[in-house]
C-alpha cells in the first residue's frame, strides 16, 4: 500500500471535474437550441427579438455562456501548457486568452440585457 | 572506443520524413488531436458568432443585414468549417466522457468508438450543409 500525501493547490482535479460538468451543461444546452432551431418555422426579426425578450431564456443563455467560458479556458490553458515552452509568453497568453474570454462574457451580458 | 554496437545503423525515427510518412496516429489519436483543433477553431469562432447575434438582435436592419451576410458563400463555406469543429468537439466529448467512465476502454471498442466519431461528426456536419445550401 502505497501512503501518498498529496500537496499542492489541488486545481488540476477541480478543473478536469468542472471541464466534464461544464461540458455536459454545453453538450444539452447545444442540443435543446438546435433542435428549437429545427423545429421552429423560418424566424424572422419579431419572432428572433421576441425569444430573447423572455427572463428565462436570456438567464439560460447566460448560464451556457458562463458553462463556455469555463469550459474554453479551461481548455485553452491546457493547450498553451502543453505547447508553448517559454514562461513569457505563456503567461502573456493565458492573460490574452482569460481577457479575451471576460470580453465575450461581458459582451454577452451587454448583447442580453443591454 | 567504437563497439560493433555504435556502429550498427538504427532506426531515427524522429526524422521529419518519419514524423511525416513513417509513424502513424492510430484512430484514436486522430480523435483526440482533432478535439483539441476543433476545439482551439471554437474558441476563435465564439467571436465571430457572438458579433452575428450582437447584430441580429441590434434591429430590424442589422438582422436583415445577418441574413444577407450568412447568404453569401464564403460565410457558408466557414459557417460549415465552424460546425464540422461543433459536430467533432460535440461527439469526441461524448466518447471521451464515456471513457473516462470507463466504458468502451479496450483497444478494439476504443478504435471502433473512434472511427464511429469522424463518422457521425462528418455525417451531421453534411445534414448541417444541406440546411445551409
Amino acid at each position: 500500500m502505497t501512503r501518498r500525501i498529496v500537496t499542492g493547490a489541488h486545481y488540476g482535479l477541480r478543473d478536469w471535474l468542472a471541464q466534464r460538468i461544464t461540458a455536459l451543461v454545453l453538450a444539452v444546452g447545444s442540443v435543446v437550441v438546435i433542435g428549437a432551431l429545427l423545429w421552429s418555422g423560418p424566424i424572422t426579426y419579431p419572432v428572433w427579438k421576441e425569444l430573447f425578450s423572455h427572463g428565462a431564456m436570456r438567464v439560460a443563455t447566460l448560464l451556457v455562456a458562463v458553462a463556455l467560458a469555463w469550459h474554453a479556458w479551461v481548455g485553452v490553458r491546457d493547450i498553451l501548457m502543453d505547447y508553448i515552452k517559454p514562461d513569457g509568453l505563456r503567461l502573456a497568453l493565458h492573460v490574452a486568452v482569460l481577457l479575451a474570454i471576460a470580453g465575450w462574457l461581458g459582451w454577452t451580458v451587454e448583447i442580453l440585457w443591454g | 572506443m567504437a563497439s560493433a554496437a555504435a556502429k550498427k545503423s538504427r532506426p531515427k525515427y524522429l526524422s521529419l520524413s518519419a514524423l511525416l510518412f513513417e509513424i502513424r496516429l492510430p484512430v484514436t489519436g486522430w480523435v483526440s488531436i482533432l478535439h483539441r483543433v476543433s476545439g482551439a477553431l471554437l474558441f476563435f469562432a465564439a467571436f465571430w458568432l457572438l458579433w452575428m447575434l450582437d447584430r441580429s438582435l441590434s434591429g430590424p436592419e442589422g438582422f436583415e443585414q445577418i441574413k444577407r451576410y450568412v447568404a453569401l458563400w464564403p460565410v457558408k463555406l466557414a459557417l460549415l468549417v465552424i460546425a464540422w469543429a461543433f459536430c467533432h468537439h460535440f461527439c469526441a466529448g461524448l466518447r471521451f466522457l464515456l471513457l473516462d467512465l470507463e466504458k468502451g476502454v479496450d483497444k478494439t471498442s476504443a478504435r471502433r468508438s473512434g472511427w464511429a466519431v469522424l463518422a457521425a461528426s462528418l455525417a451531421l456536419t453534411a445534414g448541417f450543409g444541406w440546411k445551409l445550401w
